[in-house]
């Protein structure tokens, strides 16, 4: 055990002590895992039956649609939610002050309010006119959650990628402007490139949130994992009651696996842009936080 | 506007709603969040272990999936008889207590290790370096990213409403069934909640500037 700025290395009493910590820490750990284990078997839901459902070939494909409905909206909502980000950043950044106060209000607007009173306003503006509205037809709910996801999002990777444009040095921009190159040419050349590699362990970090807010698909009723599970709980009963428990069990697990391969993802291209000797600093792989600008 | 004026209580009621269950929930979090931010930075393997799991499966769980077990699991399992608010407060209150923990863990991870090692050999206690030394300069580092937490927690909150507790998303969802207009109930909601956020980043900004020091 190395030093820490809470300790320093242990000496022989102290290595005494953590032993005696230890030992009592792992005995309550594991009593919290036993009684929970305990009253999961009390109210029956240990059974083979419960966990049976899992081999029937219907409650496989529930499962299997949810998360593929839930993928298809992330994969639609991150992609869009990216693109508006560059557009709102570029838009932020833009000398015109009538463009960048816009877009500056937009972002704060949309970032300061719930996720979900967007989408669920989407949601019932959608069904009011669903009939003007061609390109909704029938995917009311789909269309709600992933405007609300590409527009909440989209507003947090615009500062996510402004912050990374804000971090070139000033330098390279009087550099290119001196090399005769235009505006647009500085921005797209120069400016993005940077700022997107630097940025893309945080922007993948939202990423995850993003796949963590698809979810609230549950509350306008779409059928991504979530209600799909729900759903389908619902409509099965093993030993008289219905086995929520074991399914919000097994839903969970796949979010969690879901989320880490994201953030594994980020963390590793934060520890390989850190190997790279060019370009400015690569950011970390945390979530960007809601810091609201002034500046 | 007149969906305001004519359902004041409802606007009011939630509000209120809100506030109080951010308040509580963030108390809690805080609470939790200091603990188990204790585990992780103590060294006792098994308390680290815990406190990483307990902020592994937090933040990377969905908040509504959390909302299902506090609703549907929690009171089979452990505590039958839950009113909707308090489910509403523990699936807020440890979903935020994750990101209060990785928030004060980080902040005490940017205590140079000097400063703690000059204050244990002029004779401080464990206790007086924690509380003279470390924890000062920790919470100025906590307070940016702790305002983004409960601003986060605010919008979260939202979530509740949806479960049938009394908060402003509630007040969205009961004007909008019974036919009002969509657009100017979510104004006045979505203005209800930018008070609040307002109102936490001001304080903070308010804290940050008493608590700063010119380095």
């Amino acid at each position: 055990m190395s030093s820490s700025v809470l300790y320093d290395a242990p000496g022989p009493k102290a290595r005494v002590r953590n032993r005696i910590y230890t030992v009592v820490g792992s005995l309550a750990v594991l009593g919290l895992i036993a009684f929970t284990l305990y009253r999961m078997n009390v109210k029956g839901q240990l059974e083979p039956e419960v966990w049976n459902i899992f081999n029937n070939a219907g409650v496989r494909t529930s499962i299997r649609d949810g998360v593929l409905t839930t993928l298809k909206v992330f994969a639609v909502a991150g992609v869009l939610s990216l693109v508006l980000g560059l557009l709102l950043a570029v838009a932020r950044l833009s000398e015109h002050k009538a463009v960048s106060r816009l877009a500056a209000g937009f972002i704060e607007l949309f970032r300061a309010i719930p996720l979900l009173i967007t989408i669920y306003a989407l949601w019932v503006l959608f069904l009011t006119y669903k009939h003007s509205l061609g390109f909704v037809g029938d995917n009311t709910a789909f269309w709600a959650l992933v405007i609300g996801l590409t527009v909440y999002n989209g507003c947090v990777q615009a500062e996510v990628i402004r912050a990374g444009v804000n971090a070139v040095p000033r330098g390279q921009v009087e550099a290119a402007y001196a090399l005769g190159l235009r505006k647009s040419q500085v921005m797209t050349m120069l400016l993005l490139p940077q700022a997107v590699r630097s940025m893309l362990p945080t922007m993948i970090s939202q990423l995850v949130v993003t796949l963590k807010d698809t979810s609230l698909g549950y509350i306008i009723t779409y059928s991504e994992l979530l209600f799909a599970a729900r759903t389908m709980a619902n409509n099965i009963i093993v030993n008289g009651e219905n086995p929520i428990t074991a399914v919000v069990i097994v839903v969970g697990a796949i979010y969690v696996a879901l989320c880490l391969a994201l953030a594994g993802l980020a963390t590793w291209i934060e520890r390989r842009g850190r190997r790279a000797k060019t370009g400015i600093a690569v950011a970390a792989a945390t979530e960007p936080s809601v810091v609201d600008g002034t500046d | 506007m007149n969906v305001l004026l004519d359902h004041l209580a409802e606007f009011r009621e939630g509000f209120i709603g809100t506030v109080l269950l951010t308040l509580a929930s963030g108390l809690l979090a805080m609470v939790l969040g200091v603990i188990i931010a204790g585990f992780r930075v103590s060294p006792v393997p098994p308390l680290r272990f815990f406190g990483t799991a307990w902020v592994t499966l937090f933040r990377n769980t969905p908040l509504t999936l959390l909302f299902l077990v506090a609703w549907f699991v929690v009171p089979v399992l452990f505590m039958p008889g839950l009113n909707p608010w308090t489910k509403a407060l523990i699936a807020l209150g440890f979903y935020t207590s994750a990101f209060v923990c990785e928030a004060v863990r980080s902040g005490i991870s940017t205590v140079p290790l000097g400063q703690a090692e000059a204050a244990r050999s002029i004779g401080m206690s464990f206790f007086q370096t924690l509380r003279l030394i470390i924890l000062p300069q920790a919470t100025r580092t906590v307070l940016p990213p702790l305002s983004s937490i409960f601003i986060a927690l605010t919008k979260n909150s939202a979530i509740a409403g949806a479960f049938s507790v009394t908060e402003l998303f509630g007040v969205q969802k009961l004007l909008s069934d019974q036919g009002f207009a969509i657009a100017w109930i979510f104004l006045w909601v979505a203005l209800g909640y930018l008070v609040i956020t307002f109102s936490i980043s001001g304080l903070f900004r308010l804290l940050e500037r008493r608590m700063g020091v010119a380095r």
